[in-house]
């Protein structure tokens, strides 16, 4: 079964008096497990398509289903408890909360989305703080760590609750190019440790080539579709 | 409830100055509030206390119709034995009373034999008075605390004015009620120090004496004066009696005794009112500096903290989650704020008091400032604080609570 399919998805913004046609009939199916890219030029509908998949926005028309749920169908409370449980977000800004410290941050998801209790929470955290390397910096908070370790930080918030579907949307824009490198690396072998099927968007060549799937997108239209070699995941 | 908590303490905490500033306006308006409350509390209690304790009682029974003319102590509206029995009957049945002192009230020609001049005169039995306005031993302030018969306590100014001394003798000259005129000769017993308030500035003898002057033949008194034991259940113990009073008739079956509080009897009771007023007033300017103080405040976190809010609603937080999030931050500042304000505001009174301060009431002078925090306006002020605080987040919080979050999250 696919984790996501997309049917035809059309996604339509009004702005004042003028329509803008963001997407105009996307159809694709991602598996679980995948490491999918979408690329394109800016305005090409990337960020678009990845607000519909992350249940954040809802397609004009079409179809598009995310683990087994018709996201039309989700109200305010449900698309946030569907968000909650089955699905992991990085951003582009990080967008670590600034009060809470590294430890916390990760911990944000199992306490305040998901009320896992205590004990279970402490080893889900400090297992994905040793996963992405940053347990020596679990006291710190985001201010002072440097933008890549931030980025590792968001990786481990949005794999923490174990999520189907992790969404990010230009996670390595605000990054270096080896730092950069380094996080797909690591949301690469995040799922091959966790088989969590990740997503992301990108304007980087070099980090395009580290995703197994590659969807080109122009103008709100899927134009290319690229799998690259035998894809295994356990 | 705590992890939220701990996250808006965080929050308050990352933007000092403007949390200070904010917790500090508060706590200037609880403080104001509460050392005015308490001030004008005190000097209120004691006025009342002084009208209700040294002359007036807490209640007065008179014959119907006494009080419209109380000014000219008409001898005329006595009420007689029977009436008393009755009166008696009711009074005794009553447990919330404390005591009764009944009286004879009448205008007199106070004599040294150089001069003459005027004096209100109460007839008294002394250890039910006592009993019922506890204050007025006290306020004897030359001679003797007790008063037997043929003695006669004047007024400060009285015995001032008319070079009166401890000892001497005086003659009391009054009408009766037939018009015939009587005199009798008192020895001056204890000079009284005038208060502010009706009958103030009145003489005592004994109710025997008085009974004498006047030369009645059976057992008459012009007013009854109460005190309860709890000064509090005023309103619901004067509404009872009123009923029971108002049952007892006479052959004409009209009532024969009106009951008046202290209120009805004091001018000070308006005084009293207008201090209520103007507390009122202080709690309201209170509400809005809360209202203001904090809704901007929230207002600016919630703008400042969008894509925030974008993110953790992105990230699958419960919408109420936010909201209380939110919540609890204006109610920290509101609980901090009042927290420190009672603290100030009770450091304040206590130097209040310490430093001895003394003001005039009326003709008394230096009357000690003796100001008492009563729990109840702390606890008052308090919960309108803290309720105004979670009230004036509110909309922000809401508002933050149903942010789309792409549209928050976009935000620069
Ligand atoms: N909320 C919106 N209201 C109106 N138009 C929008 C909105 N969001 C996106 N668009 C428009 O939809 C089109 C697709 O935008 P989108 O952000 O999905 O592109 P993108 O591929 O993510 O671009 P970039 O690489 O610059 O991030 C653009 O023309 C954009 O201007
Ligand atoms: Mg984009």
């Amino acid at each position: 079964m696919q984790l996501i399919v997309a049917e035809n998805v059309h996604k339509t913004y009004q702005v004042g008096e003028v329509q803008i046609n963001a997407l105009k009939g996307v159809s694709f199916a991602i598996e679980p497990g995948a490491f999918v890219s979408f690329v394109g030029p800016s305005g090409s509908g990337k960020t678009t398509l990845l607000n519909l998949i992350g249940c954040l926005d809802k397609p004009s028309e079409g179809k598009l289903t995310v683990a087994g749920v018709d996201v039309s169908s989700l109200d305010r409370r449900q698309g946030a408890a569907f968000r909650g449980e089955k699905l992991g977000f990085i951003f582009q800004d990080f967008n670590l909360i600034p009060v809470l410290t590294v430890y916390e941050n990760i911990e944000y998801p199992l306490l305040m989305v998901q009320d896992v209790p205590a004990r279970q929470r402490s080893e889900r955290v400090l297992a994905l703080l040793e996963a992405v390397g940053m347990s020596e910096q679990k006291d710190k908070f985001p201010g002072q760590i440097s933008g890549g370790q931030k980025q590792r930080v968001a990786v481990a918030r949005a794999l923490v609750t174990n999520p189907a579907l992790v969404l990010a949307d230009e996670p390595t824009a605000n990054l270096d190019h080896a730092t950069a490198y380094q996080v797909i690396e690591l949301m690469k072998r995040m799922r091959d440790s966790f088989g969590t099927t990740f997503i992301f968007s990108t304007h980087d060549p070099k980090i395009v080539g580290e995703a197994e799937t590659i969807f080109t997108l122009e103008d709100g239209r899927l134009v290319d579709t690229q799998v690259k070699g035998e894809v295994n995941h356990g | 409830m705590g992890k939220l908590l701990k996250i808006a303490v965080r929050n308050l905490l990352r933007y000092k100055r403007r949390t200070l500033l904010t917790t500090s306006l508060i706590t200037l308006g609880v403080v104001f509030v509460l050392v005015f409350v308490s001030v004008t509390g005190s000097f209120k209690r004691l006025m009342i206390a002084q009208n209700t304790d040294s002359m007036l009682g807490h209640l007065q029974v008179h014959r119907k119709g006494y009080v419209a003319s109380i000014d000219n102590l008409p001898l005329n509206l006595n009420l007689k034995a029977g009436a008393i029995g009755r009166l008696e009957k009711v009074l005794d049945a009553q447990s919330e009373i404390a005591a009764y002192s009944p009286r004879i009230k009448f205008g007199a020609m106070f004599s040294t034999f150089v001069e003459t001049t005027n004096i209100r005169l109460n007839g008294i039995d002394p250890e039910r008075e006592f009993q019922t306005v506890s204050l007025l031993p006290g306020r004897v302030l030359e001679g003797d605390k007790t008063l037997a018969r043929g003695d006669i306590w004047i007024p400060e100014l009285l015995a001032r004015g008319m070079k009166v001394k401890i000892g001497d003798t005086v003659v009391i000259v009054a009408t009766n009620q037939d018009g015939s005129v009587n005199g009798k000769q008192f020895k001056v017993a204890g000079v009284l120090e005038s208060v502010s308030g009706p009958g103030g500035r009145d003489g005592y003898i004994t109710i025997e004496d008085a009974a004498e002057v006047l030369r009645m033949e059976g057992m008459e008194i012009s007013e009854v004066a109460i005190r309860l034991h709890d000064f509090g259940r005023l309103g619901v113990v004067s509404e009872r009696l009123t009923g029971l009073l108002e049952q007892e008739l006479n052959q004409q079956e009209k009532p024969i005794f009106e009951l008046h509080t202290w209120e009805k009897l004091s001018p000070f009771y308006n005084i009293a009112r207008m201090i209520d007023v103007m507390t009122f007033f202080m709690k309201l300017m209170l509400i809005a500096i809360v209202l203001v103080s904090i809704m901007n405040v929230m207002i600016m976190a919630v703008y400042e903290r969008i894509r925030e809010i974008g993110t953790i609603a992105a990230i699958g937080t419960p919408p109420g989650r936010i909201l209380s999030l939110f919540l609890l931050e204006g109610l920290s500042l509101g609980v901090a704020g009042a927290i420190l304000g009672n603290i100030v505001g009770a450091l304040i009174i206590f130097v209040l008091n310490a430093s001895h301060i003394t003001y005039d009431f009326g003709r008394q002078k230096d009357l000690l400032l003796q100001v008492s925090l009563d729990p109840v306006d702390v606890f008052v002020l308090s919960v309108i604080v803290i309720i105004i605080a979670v009230v004036a987040s509110l909309q922000p919080a809401f508002k933050a609570s149903r942010m789309e979050p792409i549209k928050a999250l976009r935000h620069v």
